[in-house]
């Protein structure tokens, strides 16, 4: 026994000696979403572009504020409005050496309709492109059916893949084979639900990448990403949870970057049936009128929210009151919408008007799973109505349930909780989606589970999206939202922050859209 | 003993059948899994083109056809999540979860089986109430708990090992294990010291049991009587006495572990079968799940039927009866 204890010592104490100190240029990350796949166009999932970033390049790239930059196209402009034209980057190499050209970027619009089994298609975003012509190898024109002024939007959301991977299957990929791209990194290695690694790419077109050797360690437990990030396994971590925000702010060993978010959490109100099944009077039975139809109590319902005291005591302060849909800096924000100010005795003033003086019951639903404290921003919320003289109950479920019941064709519940990233970086993409009137040939109102319907918005959202000036898309963007606001369509509670949290001596440029991009990981000079 | 084995393999298929339609019933009704996976900014067309390519357009007894036609062919159907055979995938991920319960099993016996007989050779002596005490530790204690613990404790606080994941893995005899590599053995001893308290607290009581019931037997006075040494009385004659109920117990906890290492996975990152099953049941990948509880029950009959022809051969007195109601 003695003898077989010192041996087990031995070989601890020998492992952890011969450990390998990752070297100077190497960064690990820890990831907190699992990837399920390197194939860029396989599904539309924010883990799998995420690490996609790394290996493939789009035509245009987001900054951190979501802004759109050159990325392998150089320029493009709407050279009428239904004709775009788009400059190709030259000299630029792919990873086993062959010259990107315009034939790739066909490739690509071929093979994303065609991947085989997506549970979620990428080609949503190149549906707008009706049809394309190839100038010459370094100049391409897209033709859209209609005045389309968000294709630049849509294009900087698929990635490009070398002609050579037109038809090639997603397990290539995810073995390395096809996983040939023009990013800041080559593919080393995928280690399906544990890690990806990746290696400098040093012919990259753009500003060449700190690190030599990239890890992507998947760590999904809250806890364990926070441990391994204060053992120095990982030098920066994504999603830091709101408990070990303060912790980690005054951990001298730990560098916060955060940035407002394009994530809004909202409430929203099934505003479409005259009887609603979780609008009930106060011993139960479903009110034959539903209130929620009127905008007196919907408003009502939002001066009862007190957000700053959410973002404050639940979110700990990663996370800001909303009162538009999305944050200050956004194309398309108005900055007249400011967050509905908590006001309980107007709101049971505005109950009254609209003929409820008692108040009535309400259940609001929600995920516990899915977004940042989302069952405690529900816990609080329903008190906040009670004290309006709403009887309201609580009822959270997992997230595959809870959306599964909320979506159509069941429309299970009356009020319910939801975020929303915006992915293009502008306001359309939330009107479009959640308040625009559900239609589904037109594409609008895919995620408008209180099917919500006001033609005003409709109409301001149909056509600016077909005004290709921006300043006048501007206007009629910010017009749509504050009418939506002002009839309370849905009621925005808060704005996310994202945080990241790396090891003292790093830095990294925190982003709006939530990715974590090891090229943008940076060591303190 | 051939009567026996077909007549428990003709059972163990009627559970598989059983169990295959109650999982699937159920998946369908927690709901829909394209509204799990689409992507949020997916308009309507693009919902019912992946339901169609998912096959969830079909009534549910046409999908549990074709699911069975799959499996009788050895096709579990594709994993909705990942696109690539359900079975595949487990396969994939079960040399990582053998690893680790085959560790935390190894590190029970090891540590608990000594423990245990000394504690049942000096009752009295403060080492084994010390011991008694910290196996009660060991099955109450929350496994989450436990394993955080080992993290700040060895991992931040004092930097011993590495916090998460699986190391660096080498072939060894054709199968690709982390246990061949230094780095491979740093990782996985805190997650299978974790996943080994609960067994281990086990064996150290029925160990202790075992002593305390057969050392006051005629036997061991006997064998003394004899001239025999107590070394030899011990480890050799009241030894092979104890395994029986050793034997069995740790053959079930063998199975429960390989297939529910599920926090301990999720804890050290482990890229285990435990973690897959638990984010399928998340994402409402029904292939995965299916193949997954498929895979699990038959290896839980086969480890009992081993364990029952293990007992069998360890103690004479015990005939292996088709008409013994196993349990």
């Amino acid at each position: 026994m003695r003898g077989l204890k010192a041996c087990a010592l031995a070989a601890v104490f020998a492992a952890a000696m011969g450990a390998v100190v990752a070297s100077a240029q190497d960064l690990t990350v820890g990831l907190s979403s699992s990837v399920t796949s390197i194939d860029p166009h396989f599904h539309n999932l924010s883990p799998n572009t995420n690490v996609a970033l790394h290996i493939f390049s789009p035509l245009i790239l987001k900054d951190e504020h979501q802004r759109l930059m050159p990325g392998l196209a150089t320029e493009w402009k709407a050279i009428d409005d239904t004709t775009w034209e788009f400059k190709l980057r030259h000299g630029v190499k792919f990873h086993d050496g062959s010259e990107f050209t315009a034939d790739d970027v066909v490739a690509t619009l071929k093979r994303i309709p065609w991947v085989p089994n997506s549970p979620s298609s990428f080609r949503i975003y190149t549906q707008g492109i009706a049809s394309w012509e190839v100038l010459d190898p370094y100049t391409i024109r897209f033709k859209t059916a209609a005045p389309y002024p968000l294709l630049p939007n849509d294009v900087s959301s698929f990635l490009i893949v070398s002609k050579k991977a037109e038809t090639a299957p997603t397990g290539d990929f995810n073995s390395g084979k096809a996983a040939i791209g023009t990013g800041p990194f080559r593919f080393v290695e995928f280690v399906p639900g544990d890690r990806i690694v990746l290696e400098r790419n040093e012919s990259y077109w753009g500003p060449k990448p700190a690190w030599h050797r990239v890890t992507l360690k998947i760590i999904p437990n809250n806890s364990a990403r926070v441990a391994a990030l204060l053992a120095g396994d990982v030098q920066i971590i994504e999603q830091v949870p709101s408990i070990e925000y303060a912790k980690l702010k005054s951990n001298p060993d730990v560098t916060i970057s955060q940035i407002v978010g394009n994530r809004l959490i909202y409430l929203a109100l099934d505003s479409f049936r005259d009887q609603s099944p979780f609008v009930t009077d106060k011993e139960g039975a479903v009110l034959p009128n539903n209130p929620l139809k009127d905008a007196r109590v919907r408003r009502a319902l939002s001066k009862a929210i007190n957000r700053q005291a959410i973002v404050d005591r639940i979110m700990d302060g990663v996370a800001i009151p909303a009162g538009g849909v999305l944050p200050e800096g956004f194309f398309g924000v108005s900055p007249k919408l400011k967050p509905e100010p908590f006001d309980p005795e107007g709101a049971k003033k505005l109950l009254t008007e609209a003929g409820y003086p008692n108040g009535f019951g309400l259940t609001i639903h929600g995920p516990n799973d899915r977004y940042l404290n989302d069952e405690k921003v529900l816990q609080a919320i329903g008190p906040m109505f009670s004290r309006i003289g709403i009887d309201t109950k609580v009822d959270t479920k997992p997230w595959a349930t809870y959306v599964s019941q909320a979506s159509a064709p069941t429309y299970a519940y009356s009020v319910m909780l939801f975020g929303w990233g915006a992915d293009t970086g502008e306001v359309s993409s939330p009107l479009r989606s959640l308040i625009a009137t559900p239609d589904k040939n037109a594409g609008m109102g895919g995620s408008n589970r209180g099917r919500y319907s006001n033609p005003k918005v409709d109409a301001l959202l149909k056509t600016a999206l077909q005004t290709v000036d921006d300043a006048k898309r501007d206007k009629l963007l910010q017009q749509a939202t504050e009418v939506a606001i002002a009839d309370q369509g849905i009621i925005p509670l808060q704005y996310q922050i994202n945080v990241w949290a790396t090891r003292k001596g790093y830095h990294y440029a925190a982003r709006a859209d939530e990715y974590t991009l090891a090229q943008s990981v940076q060591p303190d000079k | 003993m051939t009567a026996f084995i077909i007549r428990r393999l003709g059972q163990a298929v009627i559970v598989l059948l059983v169990m295959s339609l109650i999982v699937f019933v159920g998946v369908y009704l927690i709901g829909n899994p394209v509204e799990v996976l689409i992507a949020p900014d997916a308009d309507q067309l693009e919902r019912e083109r992946a339901i169609i390519a998912l096959g969830l357009d079909k009534p549910l007894w046409e999908q549990y056809l074709v699911f069975l036609h799959g499996a009788l062919t050895g096709n579990l159907g594709n994993s909705f999540v990942f696109n690539i055979p359900a079975l595949q995938l487990i396969l994939q991920r079960m040399p990582a979860t053998l690893e680790l319960a085959f560790s935390a099993a190894v590190l029970a016996v090891a540590i608990g089986i000594p423990l245990g007989m000394y504690a049942g050779y000096r009752p009295d002596a403060p080492l084994s109430r010390a011991i008694m005490a910290g196996s009660i530790l060991g099955f109450s204690l929350p496994t989450f708990w436990v394993g955080l613990m080992l993290i700040m404790v060895f991992a931040v606080d004092l930097g011993w090992l590495p916090s998460t994941g699986r190391g660096a893995t080498a072939t060894v005899l054709g199968i690709r294990t982390s246990l061949a590599t230094r780095d491979g053995l740093a990782h996985i001893l805190l997650p299978a010291l974790n996943l080994a308290l609960f067994q281990l607290s086990l064996v150290i009581r029925l160990t202790r049991a075992g002593m305390r019931e057969n050392l006051p037997m005629d036997y061991v006075k006997f064998a003394r009587a004899k001239g025999l040494t107590a070394r030899r009385v011990i480890f050799v004659h009241v030894f092979k006495n104890i395994l029986i109920p050793l034997v069995t117990v740790i053959g079930l906890e063998l199975g429960s572990v390989i297939a529910f290492a599920v926090v301990t996975e999720s804890i050290f990152a482990w890229p285990g079968m435990g973690k897959l099953i638990i984010d399928s049941i998340n994402r409402l990948d029904r292939p995965v799940i299916v193949a997954y509880l498929l895979v699990v029950v038959s290896m839980f009959v086969v480890i009992n039927l081993v364990v029952d022809i293990l007992y069998s051969v360890l103690d004479p007195r015990v005939r292996l009866s088709d008409t013994q109601a196993e349990s």
